[in-house]
C-alpha cells in the first residue's frame, strides 16, 4: 500500500515553515520588491530559525531532516515570497556537492558554518555558452604545483553576491573533456562577484555575474574526484536543484490559488460573489488539479530522494509540470482579479512576474522535456 | 525542582473562522471542515512557563483535555519546549462545560504529582468563558490570579504579577502554588523550531482516561456540566456609509465630530 499522509512530525515542519513564512518573511517582502535586493535581516532570520541546517547532518551540525522536509520548508515560504523560496533553495544547492562528493575534511571544515548559516552557499555551473548543456562551459583550470588555477566567469548565478562559499564547475585547460569542482570562497585573491542582474520576478533574490581571474584554489578545495566534476555538478542540480524549484513552484500555486478563492469570494458582480460564475469555477477548479497533480510529483520524487534513489528523473517531470502549472495558476488568478490584477497593490501582480522567472531556473520546460523523453527512450 | 503545569486545548483554527458553523441542534461548534490547533492564549501561558525555566531550574508539564486529535497540540508544545505531555481523553469526558472541564483537568494536575503554580491561557477562542483557571484553583483548593499581563517578581512562594483591568492593572502578591491565566500582554511567544520538533521525539505523551484519573463517570463530560448553552446567536454586522459634503476642512471637522460622538477618539 502507498500511503499519502504526512507524519505528525512533518505537519509539524509544515507549521513551523508557515509561522516563519508568516512573521518573517512576509514583512520583508515590500523591501525586497523595491529594492530587488537580497534583505540581510531575512537571510539572518532564516540562519536563526535553522533553515540551512535542514539536509546537513547532525554530526556537521546540522538537522539531518532530509529532503521532504525540505520541500516542506521551501513550499511554505515560497507561498509567502518565491524570492526568499528560491534563495534559500539555492543555499541548499550549494551545499549539496559538499555534503555528496565531498572528504571528510571538506565536510568538516565547510558544513559547520554553512549550517548555521555564519556562511552562505552557492553553486556556480551556468555561463553564457552553457547552463543545460554544461559541456559548453568556458572556464578553464590548470594544475600549478598542489594548486589549481582558475579562470573564467559565471552568469545567472542564485546568490551571487551574498553567498560565502561556491562550488565551481570548470573544465581542463588541456583536456575539454574533463571537468572538475572546485569550492570557491570570497575573499579569494583573483574570485569576485561583478555584475547584479535587475530581475523581474524574484525580486529580493540576488542573481548575478562572478568572475576568477588566475584564482589561485588550493587542492583541498576540490570537491570528487579531478575529471568527473560534471557529475557532482550534475547530481546537485538534478536532483536538489530541480527538486527546490517544484516545492518554489507549488508554493506559488498554493498563493494564487488562496488569494483566488478569497478575492472570488467577496467580488460581488451581478449582485453575487463571482465564485458563484462557472468561468470563475472553471478556473479554480484548474488551479486546484494543477496543484494537488503537482504536489504529488513533487512528493514523490522528495520521498525518492529522502530513500536515497536517484530522482532527477521524477524532479524533470514534476519541474516541467509544476512550474507551467505555476504560470496557468498566475495568469488565471491575474484573469479572476481583473483589473486589480495589474496592480502592484496586489500580490497577483507579483505571482505573474515570479512565475515567469521559474521557468528558466534550474532549466527550461524544454530541457525538462529533453530529459524526460531521454529518460523515457532508454 | 519546580514544577510548573501549563492547561492547553485544541480549538478550531481562528484563522478559519469563517468556515466555522454552529449547529443550530446542539448549539455546539462544527469543527469537522476546520483544523484544530493550539488556542492562542495557551501559547502566551506556555510560554511563561518556558521562560521561567529558562531563568530557574524547572520542569513544564502540559496538560490538554480532549479528544484523540488533540495529542497533536500537546506534541507542538512539547516541541516548544515542555518537558512532558499528559491528554486527558475519553469519550465520557465528551460535551463537558467549562466546570467539568476544570474538574477533569485538576483531577489530572493532582494524578500528575505536585506542583507549584499551574499557567492557563485566560480564555479558549472557541468557548471564551474564562472561567476554566478560576474553577481549576477552586476545585484544587488553591488560589488564582486572572488575566495576568506581567510578572514583576517570583520571590520565594511569593510572586508579584500585575493582573490587567479594563483602565490599568492590578498590582497583587500571592502565594504559590496557584493558577495564573495570561493575557496576550504577557510576552511574545516563541515559534516553532525544526530542532524544537526533534528534541520533542523523545518526549512523553501521557494518556489518561476516566478509569485511570479515577473519576465517577457522573462528574465527567456532559453528565457532570451543570450548565448548557440555551442559544448561540453570530453578530449581525453591516457597513454605513455616509457621505460627507463640504470644503476639506469642513469635511475634516465633521469627521471628527462623528468618530468623537461614536466614541472612537
Amino acid at each position: 500500500m502507498i500511503d499519502f499522509t504526512f507524519t505528525e512530525e512533518q505537519e509539524m515542519f509544515r507549521k513551523a515553515a508557515q509561522e516563519f513564512a508568516e512573521t518573517q518573511v512576509a514583512p520583508k517582502v515590500p523591501e525586497m520588491e523595491k529594492t530587488g535586493k537580497a534583505s540581510q535581516d531575512l537571510v539572518k532570520a532564516m540562519a536563526e530559525a535553522e533553515m540551512m541546517a535542514l539536509t546537513i547532518p547532525e554530526e556537521y551540525g546540522g538537522l539531518g531532516l532530509g529532503y521532504t522536509a525540505r520541500f516542506i520548508a521551501l513550499e511554505e515560504i515560497s507561498k509567502v515570497s518565491v524570492a526568499a523560496g528560491m534563495m534559500l533553495q539555492v543555499f541548499a544547492l550549494g551545499i549539496e556537492p559538499i555534503l555528496k562528493f565531498g572528504s571528510d575534511a571538506q565536510k568538516k571544515n565547510f558544513l559547520p558554518g554553512l549550517a548555521t548559516g555564519e556562511r552562505l552557499a552557492s553553486t556556480a555551473v551556468t555561463e553564457t555558452t552553457g547552463g543545460s548543456d554544461p559541456t559548453g562551459i568556458r572556464s578553464t583550470y590548470k594544475k600549478d604545483g598542489e594548486d589549481y588555477i582558475l579562470n573564467g566567469r559565471k552568469c545567472f548565478i542564485t546568490n551571487s553576491h551574498i553567498a560565502d562559499t561556491i562550488t565551481v564547475l570548470a573544465k581542463d585547460d588541456e583536456n575539454p573533456k574533463a571537468f572538475s569542482t572546485f569550492i570557491l570562497e570570497k575573499g579569494m585573491e583573483g574570485f569576485k562577484a561583478t555584475h547584479e542582474e535587475n530581475k523581474v520576478g524574484m525580486r529580493g533574490c540576488n542573481t548575478g555575474e562572478l568572475a576568477y581571474e588566475n584564482c589561485r584554489v588550493p587542492k583541498e578545495n576540490l570537491v570528487g574526484v579531478e575529471g568527473k566534476g560534471l557529475g557532482v555538478a550534475l547530481a546537485a542540480i538534478g536532483d536538489v536543484g530541480r527538486g527546490g524549484m517544484v516545492a518554489c513552484a507549488l508554493g506559488l500555486q498554493a498563493a494564487c490559488l488562496e488569494v483566488s478563492v478569497k478575492f472570488a469570494n467577496e467580488r460581488i458582480l451581478y449582485g453575487k460573489p463571482i465564485s458563484r460564475l462557472q468561468t470563475i469555477q472553471n478556473k479554480l477548479a484548474d488551479m486546484k488539479i494543477d496543484l494537488e497533480a503537482g504536489r504529488l510529483l513533487g512528493y514523490k520524487a522528495a520521498s525518492m530522494q529522502d530513500k536515497g534513489e536517484r530522482s532527477s528523473n521524477e524532479f524533470a517531470v514534476a519541474k516541467y509540470f509544476t512550474t507551467e502549472a505555476a504560470q496557468r495558476a498566475a495568469k488565471m488568478a491575474s484573469d479572476i482579479h481583473g483589473g486589480y490584477g495589474c496592480m502592484e497593490e496586489y500580490a497577483v501582480s507579483r505571482y505573474m512576474r515570479d512565475s515567469f522567472v521559474l521557468g528558466p531556473s534550474a532549466g527550461t520546460s524544454d530541457i525538462m522535456k529533453v530529459i524526460i523523453a531521454r529518460w523515457t527512450l532508454s | 525542582m519546580f514544577k510548573i503545569v501549563v492547561c492547553v486545548k485544541a480549538v478550531p483554527d481562528p484563522k478559519e473562522a469563517c468556515n466555522i458553523k454552529i449547529d443550530p441542534a446542539t448549539k455546539t461548534l462544527m469543527r469537522c471542515d476546520v483544523p484544530m490547533v493550539l488556542n492562542p492564549l495557551d501559547k502566551y501561558a506556555l510560554e511563561a512557563a518556558l521562560q521561567f525555566k529558562a531563568e530557574f531550574d524547572a520542569h513544564i508539564s502540559v496538560l490538554s483535555m480532549g479528544p484523540p486529535e488533540a495529542g497533536n497540540i500537546v506534541k507542538e508544545c512539547l516541541a516548544l519546549g515542555a518537558d512532558r505531555g499528559f491528554l486527558l481523553s475519553d469519550r465520557a469526558f465528551a460535551g463537558a462545560d467549562a466546570f467539568a472541564t476544570a474538574y477533569t483537568l485538576a483531577k489530572g494536575i493532582e494524578k500528575n504529582g505536585p506542583y507549584d503554580v499551574v499557567f492557563c491561557g485566560m480564555a479558549s477562542s472557541d468557548g471564551s468563558t474564562e472561567w476554566v483557571g478560576p474553577e481549576i484553583a477552586t476545585f484544587l483548593k488553591i488560589p488564582v490570579v486572572t488575566r495576568i499581563k506581567e510578572i514583576v517578581e517570583y520571590n520565594g512562594q511569593w510572586w508579584t504579577v500585575k493582573a490587567e483591568l479594563e483602565n490599568g492593572y492590578r498590582l497583587v502578591r500571592v502565594q504559590i502554588p496557584a493558577v495564573f491565566t495570561v493575557t496576550r500582554e504577557l510576552n511574545t511567544p516563541r515559534r516553532l523550531s525544526f530542532s524544537g520538533i526533534i528534541k520533542a521525539r523523545k518526549k512523553e505523551i501521557t494518556r489518561w482516561g476516566i478509569q485511570e484519573l479515577g473519576v465517577p463517570e457522573e462528574s465527567v463530560g456532559l453528565k457532570g456540566s451543570p450548565s448548557m448553552v440555551s442559544t448561540i446567536a453570530s453578530m449581525d454586522s453591516r457597513r454605513k456609509v455616509e457621505i460627507l459634503e463640504g470644503k476639506r476642512e469642513e469635511k475634516a471637522e465633521q469627521l471628527v465630530q462623528r468618530l468623537v460622538n461614536a466614541g472612537v477618539i
